[in-house]
């Protein structure tokens, strides 16, 4: 059974964490990701789950942190600056392996930037804005109706991999309300447990350590400093660092191709857009008015880690378009996949891309 | 068919909210689809607050209003930032209560606070009297869906208030 709903992007991504088990929320109120934390406090509590409002963005992130170990299904939301207040913590989080989900609605940046206009500055920071290497899952929902689905995701993706998630929402996505078909149940993947006797940072076939559950009677170390199988710190062997930090990227760059999450329109077309997030629905109404087959389309709902795969799949491309509201940061890593012209589409100031921009473009690029 | 609604008028008459009705109305009554966004910057904060509303038939690709083809100003300062651009076939409903200006485009006069404040005593509602003449006037949702989508949204206890202010609005937006 499903229901209609006329809901908010930021309401339909607190009604998404509620779906999937979302039993904690700390953070602190930013524009324009504060209906999240609104919503969250307004319904978690009468459900039996917390909702902390903390001192700033970096107690934040902690808080959620400390409640995944205690095995809560915890989410912080946040915009630009309270991203980049998370980001040592965001870091830690990944070195030890904590399932947690970050929703980031963007704004116009750099620094407090522009509170209430939208922007995608953030995709090259979140994922490579803490200090060493590290990988993370990002998702970028383009309608209400994904703001839902793709959060109920990120706490599943999370659990799985046992890493950081974020939802990279955007202001225009965050704030406009539209349908949404809301489901009576949502998908739930769980973390597989440590089997007792394991080791707690000895991960399986899948890069992925089983999780010890909080008191079950697992002794378990947590920390930040290089670690080995047991927690225990190891900060100065390097094979055992490199080989720690590389599961760790490998753990979510391997399976890039499992979690691809990605639609392929047109993909015999000689020109193809790329887009993730807002600018979705500029380049849909393109491909709607021209009704031309020869443009292609390849829609990203998880940017990071990137699906290469997914480029391969527009045999006939000769060029790719990529419209971003920010100064062309997924183009720069579409560069690196192909040897074709990326052709960048940005836009900042807060405005979504106008069809006529985008059109504009393709007649520049016959 | 697609309509595009621009609302506006000053901070607290219920701009929003006005348009958040709309757009229930025509998603969960008419079995349509909608999007609804507003401005959010400093200025919605006591100045002129805007918000705009699209139905379609079909999905909503590009979510942003380009031209709107219906507005709903309630404010001389709404007017003046948000509803002087209307040009012909664009029709204008305006609160005639507050605006004194009048588009190039076709104008509906609606005396929305005044009877509002002589009828029902309570110029709050105003804004609902509005919707009423819209959905008198333009038919961009049913009547039906909008009484539902105004139960849905007004506080307890304000229901009969309300549908009284749409009743007041349905006839006003009906008049020649």
């Amino acid at each position: 059974m499903t229901r209609t709903e006329f809901w908010q992007g930021n309401t339909a991504c607190a009604e998404g964490a509620l779906a999937a088990g979302c039993n904690f929320f700390g953070g602190y109120p930013i524009t324009p990701s504060t209906e999240v934390a609104e919503h969250m406090a307004a319904k978690l509590p009468k459900r039996g789950g917390v909702f902390i409002q903390m001192e700033d963005e970096i107690a934040g992130i902690a808080s959620i942190i400390g409640a995944a170990w205690t095995g809560a299904r915890a989410m912080t939301a946040t915009s630009g600056p309270g991203l980049s207040l998370m980001m040592e913590n965001i870091g830690f989080a990944a070195m030890t392996e904590t399932p947690c989900v970050v929703i980031n609605v963007q704004r116009g940046g750099p620094s407090t930037g522009q509170p209430t206009m939208s922007a995608q500055g953030d995709m090259m920071q979140v994922r490579f804005g803490s200090q060493g290497d590290y990988a993370i899952i990002a998702l970028c929902p383009a309608t209400v109706q994904e703001m839902f689905e793709l959060t109920v995701k990120a706490f599943n993706l999370a659990d799985k991999y046992r890493v950081p998630v974020f939802l990279m929402a955007d202001e225009t996505i965050g704030h406009m309300r539209e349908k949404v078909i809301v489901p009576d149940t949502v998908e739930r993947v769980n973390r597989k447990p440590l089997v007792p006797g394991t080791l707690p940072f000895k991960a399986d076939a899948d890069l992925v350590p089983g999780f010890p559950q909080f008191g079950k009677g697992h002794h378990v170390h947590v920390t930040g400093l290089t670690h080995d199988e047991r927690g225990y710190p190891a900060a100065t062997n390097p094979k055992l660092h490199a080989n720690l930090v590389q599961r760790l990227v490998d753990k979510i760059e391997n399976a890039r191709n499992d979690m691809a999450d990605y639609d392929v329109i047109n993909p015999g077309a000689s020109r193809v857009f790329i887009a993730y997030g807002a600018p979705v629905r500029t380049v849909q109404q393109v491909m709607y008015d021209l009704n031309d087959t020869d443009i292609g389309f390849l829609r990203l709902r998880m940017v990071w880690p990137f699906p290469e795969k997914a480029l391969a799949e527009f045999k006939n491309a000769k060029a790719f378009f990529i419209p971003e509201m920010n100064l062309g940061q997924m183009a720069r890593e579409i560069e690196r996949h192909i040897k074709l012209p990326v052709i960048s589409i940005p836009k900042i100031g807060g405005e979504l891309h106008t069809p006529a921009d985008l059109i504009s473009t393709l007649e520049a690029h016959p | 068919m697609r309509n595009e609604v621009r609302f506006s008028g000053f901070g607290g008459q219920g701009i929003i909210l006005s348009a958040v009705i709309v757009g229930r109305a025509a998603v969960i009554y008419d079995n349509k689809y909608a999007v609804q966004t507003q401005v959010y910057g400093p200025e919605a904060r006591g100045g002129a607050s805007m918000s705009q509303v699209i139905i379609d038939d079909d999905p909503i690709l590009y979510p942003k209003v380009a031209t709107p083809d219906i507005y709903l100003i309630m404010s001389q300062e709404g007017f003046e930032k948000y509803g002087a651009v209307a040009e012909d076939p664009s029709v204008m409903l305006i609160d005639s209560t507050l605006v004194h200006s009048r588009p190039k485009c076709r104008c509906i006069e609606i005396p929305a606070t005044r009877e509002a404040k002589l009828t029902l005593k309570k110029d709050i509602v105003a804004n609902i009297v509005m919707l009423g003449a819209l959905v008198a006037a333009t038919h961009v949702v049913s009547e039906e869906s909008l009484r539902k989508a105004i139960l849905d949204s007004v506080p307890k206890g304000t229901e009969d208030l309300n549908l009284k202010a749409m009743q007041l609005g349905l006839q006003l937006g009906k008049q020649p």
